[in-house]
């Protein structure tokens, strides 16, 4: 068993509405010297066998095509090997 | 014969009828292609129509472009065929690369739904050649990701190439670059329109008729390329 997370970002310099509008609420709850919120996705994949070679390539592609959009976002790939 | 417009619904879709009955009004044959589907039943032209296909999951038009009815489309597209992306039609179209750019979450955060004017600055297009240059339109406009983003170079190349097809007047409803209401390929077949032409072809339940020649430009370009 193994298991894949991905992270994905925004672009730094494209402009994050939502992370905006959280970056408001912490403030208006309290938070102070809050300086910047940026609001991301993660996708946490479980697959069955060991994670190499095309596998590990075809879950790159897929990060790069499909779990992101790569005008306006970047992504993270980490590979968690020998979950129990 | 009339030409054949093919308008394809995606689970979520909403405006599939709209545009079958703005082809229908414009004077072609709509034809209904469905999203699990790779034949293409013999259409000139394709819809992508409004909506919110497969529930906008994941980002808007991303799972879209990978339905089986795309991979034909996108061949086909390619090769020259008129395909029209309205709204989330457009966000599938920047999916698909056959558009450059992303949409975006509005600026404002909210849903937007107004009758917006828009000038329409290209007129050589497969979907715009119906019209004057310059001219104002008004046309609903209706989205929550509809913030047109490009990197500046692209943005500079859009306006130099004369691909910039209609921009916002009045009022930037999105935050999209440069006004930018709707884009075109290099070749002129492929137009992404974030407003919503097809919702202005009655005078019954449209703030104007202003919709007609998207519809009649098509069917125009394909009887006399």
């Amino acid at each position: 068993m193994a298991r894949v997370v991905v992270d994905v970002m925004l672009r730094p310099e494209i402009l994050d509405p939502q992370g905006r509008a959280v970056e408001g609420s912490l403030r208006r709850l309290g938070l102070t010297g809050v300086t910047d919120v940026r609001q991301g996705k993660q996708f946490i994949i479980d697959l069955d066998g060991v994670i190499e070679g095309e596998r590990l390539e075809l879950l790159e592609t897929l990060a790069a095509e499909l779990l992101s959009n790569p005008v306006i976002e970047d992504y993270k790939l980490r590979v968690i090997e020998d979950r129990v | 014969m009339s030409v054949r417009v093919g308008v394809v619904t995606f689970p979520g879709s909403l405006d599939d009828r709209d545009a079958a009955r703005a082809v229908h009004i414009a004077g072609g044959q709509a034809v209904a292609l469905w999203h699990g589907d790779d034949d293409l039943r013999n259409v000139d032209a394709v819809i992508l129509p409004g909506g919110f296909s497969y529930g906008d999951y994941l980002r808007c038009g991303a799972i879209a472009r990978f339905a089986p009815v795309m991979r034909t489309i996108i061949e086909r597209a390619s090769a020259g065929m008129p395909l029209l992306g309205i709204c989330n039609g457009f966000q599938i179209l920047c999916e698909s690369q056959l558009l450059p750019g992303a949409l975006t979450r509005n600026d404002s955060l909210h849903f937007i739904c107004r009758d917006q004017r828009l000038r329409i600055e290209n007129t050589s297009s497969a979907w715009t050649s119906g019209f004057i240059n310059g001219q104002e339109i008004v046309i609903p406009l209706k989205n929550g990701e509809g913030g047109y983003l490009a990197d500046e170079r692209t943005l500079d190349a859009l306006e130099a190439e004369g691909r910039v097809v209609a921009r916002y007047l009045e009022v930037n409803p999105n935050g999209s670059r440069r006004d930018i209401a709707g884009i075109t390929n290099e070749r002129g077949n492929v137009v992404g329109l974030m407003p919503h032409p097809e919702h202005a072809v009655e005078s019954l339940t449209g703030p104007s008729i202003d919709g007609i020649p998207f519809f009649t430009s098509v069917l125009k370009s394909l009887v006399s390329p």
